[in-house]
């Protein structure tokens, strides 16, 4: 692939840096990233990677722009009230640049479509927001062998993984299997400080982009936890466990589990005392 | 003795288990948390039967569901 000269001059403070270079935006423009979910996490990410030049973006996201969904999820605005998130989103990458091939899935990521959809692409973003979905996204992308990004947030604290299946620390490793029904808060019972998203989505699009170009050193063995109240950064080295039911010894999940756990919709207030 | 919990120092009875740690620290739901003892997670199971030591680094990490 050669770069046009358009495509210098627009990357051209990446091509500037060593560590990417012109061999570096190539491999952005060849690289292949799905973002699961187009929403607080997804946004972000989305409209960066789109920056980047990430040349294949998809976007899967079976839901609708809602008024409440403006207060975080950027890549939206009014004017898409009522349309397809995956659609609104992938307007948006498309006006940043025209460079990338956005592929919009208007569905939810289910145990039937998982495989078929992640084996299409390099890395793979988890910007849903239940439980069941990101189990899925962890067990999928171990049977597809691709690493990905996990990220998770609530009120005003956030968390973020990244997993090479097989090699490093998994979700499964650090949680097992989901909470029991009516244990978790959603956002839409807890709410979340929007900007949140923003931090921890643009961290899980740094880590494509730094595995597309195979730089530095990615967010692995190690969950990054952000409060944005005490304005903390902690990095908790966790190791693989050898009882993790994805990939530990003796596995018990050998295939994906469709809706293995619904979020709640209890009032609780179990993360108060955190 | 003292243990470090989520990067703060604490001081606990000794034989404190990491269940009895739970309720201590006015854990509501310990259903939430995945525990870390010295950089391994424990398994769920053995919360009541885990017997911490002096000077363990314990990290409580909460499931955390949201992203949309």
């Amino acid at each position: 692939m050669n770069l046009s000269e358009k495509q210098i001059e627009r990357y051209s403070r990446h091509i500037i840096l060593p560590e990417v270079g012109g061999k570096g935006q190539e491999k952005l423009l060849a690289g292949r990233i799905l973002i699961v979910g187009a929403g607080g996490l997804g946004s972000p990410s989305a409209l960066y990677l789109a920056a980047a030049g990430v040349g294949t973006i998809g976007i899967i996201d079976g839901d609708l722009v809602d008024l409440s969904n403006l207060q975080r999820q950027i890549a939206h605005s009014n004017a898409d009230l009522g349309k397809s998130k995956a659609i609104s989103s992938a307007e948006a990458m498309q006006a940043i640049n025209e460079d990338v091939n956005v592929r919009i899935y208007q569905e939810r990521l289910t145990a039937e479509n998982a495989l078929t959809v992640i084996n299409d692409y390099d890395f793979i973003i988890d910007g849903t927001d239940n439980f069941s979905s990101k189990f899925l996204i962890s067990d999928a992308c171990h049977f597809a062998g691709k690493a990905y990004s996990h990220a998770g947030i609530l009120r005003f604290e956030g968390q973020t993984i990244t997993v090479k299946p097989g090699e490093t620390t998994c979700y499964r490793c650090i949680f097992g299997a989901p909470p029991p029904a009516g244990a978790a808060p959603s956002c839409s019972q807890a709410g979340v400080l929007g900007v949140l998203a923003g931090v921890i989505g643009t961290i899980q699009a740094t880590e494509a982009i730094k595995y597309i170009l195979g730089i530095g050193d990615l967010l692995t063995n190690r969950l990054l936890v952000y409060n944005a109240l005490k304005m903390s950064f902690r990095l908790l080295e966790v190791r693989r466990n050898a009882n993790c039911p994805l990939c530990g010894t003796n596995p018990s999940v050998t295939e994906l589990i469709e809706g293995e756990q619904a979020v709640c919709d209890l009032n609780c207030d179990c993360t108060k005392t955190r | 003795m003292k243990l470090e919990i989520n990067g703060l120092s604490i001081e606990t009875p000794a034989n404190t288990t990491v269940s009895q740690l739970l309720s201590i620290q006015k854990v509501k739901m310990p259903d939430m948390v995945s525990v870390e003892i010295n950089e391994s997670i424990l398994d769920r199971k053995t919360f009541g039967t885990t017997i911490l030591k002096e000077g363990d680094k314990v990290e409580f990490l909460y499931f955390m569901g949201g992203g949309k």
